[in-house]
């Protein structure tokens, strides 16, 4: 088991054939990932690594029966491919790309939920099964399968305590980069019931920012809901308020969305709060042998 | 991209949000002139910086006389102005905006923020105009009217009647102004893709009309490309130098105060890796993102830019490769040795794809001042403690 995607899961790439497009449903294939084609407009009835080419996404759901879309299409154009992909009855849309306009995204986002569609990103390194399947641009070889489930909104970091997770002898059931937009698709409180319902998942790693309120978010829905152990690191607590940390989202604002803030609130949630990144393993290490 | 006062009330007028008339000026002369053109009796002298807490700072002052115009635009152009969003070092003010003067009945607040729980833009408004929003919302909670507005409805009547009965404004046309102010407002800030605007004071005038006394706009950099205009408004002398050097070269730098520069790939870890340096008793000189495109260039332009701060002791590379490849880390360390002179301690921790290459890469290069780590918290460690021999 883990969660949201697996082995069997038929993926299509809005934006296939493009350079980035290309290269990462390629790395997605070679991982084992059911890449059934892509959607570039103007090159339907082509083929491209070996898949078909398709117009719309319509039609790429009626012949390939794809219920997951990986987007890779230019910023500016995000919004358009996300409700496109919901209108067309796709279930789930990972879009990769950085930098899509927060207008575009409030806009496309309530569009999604009101066809049912669920989002991952934007600006996000996409959702991995160890082992099953990879959506995005994570690199593969760092996620062992396991029982440890994780949920970022940092790329790096996602990585960094996969590898750790690993490295301590645990592995990763899903593991899931949300994104650090001031608008994101699925958050914490989304997937933290369905890590909690996974049999496979015995364990949760959150990794925040600075930004926003949806760690506070989780960790009242952890205080309520969640009994398997979390651990969570919160980045950003050297970081200066009123300047942006590289995420469009990642910024003190009225001197709200501090770390500090965030760490309290899941401490008083009961989750392990680690100081420093270089914690996580050893701290999921600590709550599994509990 | 934050824009000026004067230029938040170029495009308030488009919009139609009222302003008192003025016109900008660079020099003495120019703001004297001004001052003719407007007519009148008082003048307002207002610095023009991208920062707030200008009038306490000095940087705002009321004259009476056309020479009094010219002399305290010759004391404010050129001043060092420093408010609390400034920081110490304060700001050189370039341009002085002259503006007629205007008879104030009260102060209110008005502004547009987008609520990231909501996901959508929400209007604040407040009868405690004149202060700073982020001191209301602490001491008064309760006086300030927040009320959101979904851009798929847009605003609605009843968003207007939420804004004036909760401001207490009574008298039936000063509601209708005041509503159609808030409506153009938010027009504006959803055609424009605003990240913030905000309008302390708005002022009531004897007549019942609505004056932006102040303007402040803030947008979405993703957008820009569909707005040239605002973009045209950029003022570069506003931005930090090493920043903006920085992000031409696809890095994402911001300094700090502290020994150790950082370079890290990724916006989160490279935040991590602050906050480990600063777990293990060292302090951080810098953010800095070398971002998913990394090359020897790059990473050799980081170097640069870390190191023209005196304050470095020593630089922790912290790399967990994903699509960057630590063997072009490597390579750009090696390149940056060349073209710079690296004269701190560099401790190098590089995990992940091509991982082994680059640790090869390093040995065979024998550079004395490089330190080789096995992790986050051995990087961190090492790096604190060259620190603190240098």
């Amino acid at each position: 088991m883990s969660i949201l995607v697996n082995k069997d899961t038929k993926i299509i790439v809005q934006g296939f054939t493009g350079k980035e497009g290309t290269f990462h449903a390629q790395q997605c294939m070679d991982y084992g990932s059911k890449i059934v084609g892509g959607v570039t407009p103007n090159k339907g009835g082509q083929e491209h690594l070996g898949k078909p080419v398709f117009n719309t996404v319509a039609e790429a759901i009626a012949s390939t029966g794809a219920t997951v879309s990986m987007i890779f299409v230019p910023p500016v154009f995000v919004a358009d491919a996300v409700m496109e992909a919901a209108e067309a009855g796709i279930e789930l849309a990972v879009i990769i790309t950085e930098g899509a306009p927060v207008r575009d995204m409030q806009k496309a986002k309530a569009y999604a939920i009101k066809h049912g569609m669920m989002t991952i990103g934007p600006n996000c390194p996409g959702i991995i099964t160890a082992e099953e399947c990879k959506i995005g641009i994570m690199p593969g070889m760092v996620f062992k399968k396991g029982s440890v489930g994780l949920i970022s909104k940092s790329g790096t970091l996602t990585y960094e305590g996969a590898n750790q997770v690993c490295n301590e002898g645990f592995g990763i059931s899903t593991a899931v980069g949300i994104g650090g937009d001031p608008i994101i698709g699925l958050s914490y409180k989304d997937l933290l019931p369905m890590f909690e319902a996974d049999p496979q998942t015995e364990a949760i790693v959150m990794i925040g920012e600075i930004g926003g309120d949806l760690e506070i978010q989780a960790a009242a829905y952890i205080k309520e809901h969640i009994t398997k152990p979390v651990v969570a690191f919160i980045a950003g607590q050297t970081a200066p308020a009123g300047k942006r940390m590289g995420h469009a989202g990642a910024i003190i604002s009225g001197g709200a969305g501090t770390a500090k803030e965030k760490m309290e609130a899941l401490e008083a949630a009961g989750v392990r709060v680690v100081i420093s990144p270089a914690e996580i393993g050893k701290a999921v290490a600590e709550v599994l042998s509990k | 991209m934050n824009i000026h006062e004067y230029q938040a009330k170029q495009i308030f007028a488009k919009y139609g949000v009222a302003t008192p008339r003025g016109i900008i000026a660079n020099t003495p002369e120019q703001a004297a002139r001004n001052a003719e053109e407007l007519g009148g009796d008082i003048w307002v002298v207002k610095a023009q910086i991208h920062a707030g807490g200008r009038g306490l700072g000095g940087g705002v002052k009321l004259a009476r006389s056309k020479d009094e115009v010219k002399q305290l635009a010759n004391e404010i152009l050129g001043m060092n102005l420093v408010t609390h969003q400034t920081g110490p070092e304060g700001k050189l003010v370039q341009k002085v905006y002259i503006e007629e003067g205007a008879d104030i009945v009260d102060e209110l607040y008005l502004g547009i923020v987008l609520d990231r729980a909501k996901e959508m833009p929400v209007i604040m408004a407040s009868t405690e105009g004149g202060m700073a929003i982020e001191d209301v919302a602490h001491d008064s909670p309760e006086k300030i009217i927040k009320v959101a507005v979904d851009p798929a409805i847009g605003f609605q009547g009843f968003h207007g009647r939420e804004l004036v009965f909760g401001l207490g404004i009574t008298d039936k046309k000063e509601q209708a102004k005041f509503i159609k102010l808030a409506s153009a407002l938010y027009t504006l800030y959803l055609e424009n893709d605003a990240e913030m605007i905000e309008i302390n004071p708005l002022i009531k005038t004897t007549t019942g009309d609505f004056l932006a006394l102040d303007g402040k706009m803030s947008f979405d950099d993703s957008a820009l490309g569909r707005h040239q205009d605002i973009e045209d408004m950029r003022d570069i002398s506003e931005e930090d130098a090493d920043e903006r050097e920085a992000s031409q070269y696809g890095l994402s730098y911001i300094s700090l105060d502290g020994e150790i520069g950082c370079m890290v790939n990724g916006a989160g870890l490279a935040m991590g890796t602050m906050d480990t340096i600063n777990y293990m008793g060292g302090t951080p000189a810098n953010f800095l993102d070398v971002g998913g495109n990394a090359n020897a260039q790059t990473v050799a332009k980081g170097f640069e830019i870390i190191l023209k701060n005196p304050k470095v002791k020593a630089i922790f590379v912290n790399i967990f490769g994903g699509i960057v490849r630590c063997d072009r880390i490597a390579n750009g360390i090696l390149e940056a040795t060349k073209l710079t002179d690296v004269n701190v301690p560099v401790i190098v921790r590089l995990d992940g794809t091509n991982a082994p290459e680059a640790a090869e890469i390093l040995k065979n290069a024998n550079i004395p001042n490089i330190i080789v780590a096995d992790d986050l918290g051995d990087g961190a460690a090492k790096a604190v403690a060259a620190a603190k021999q240098a």
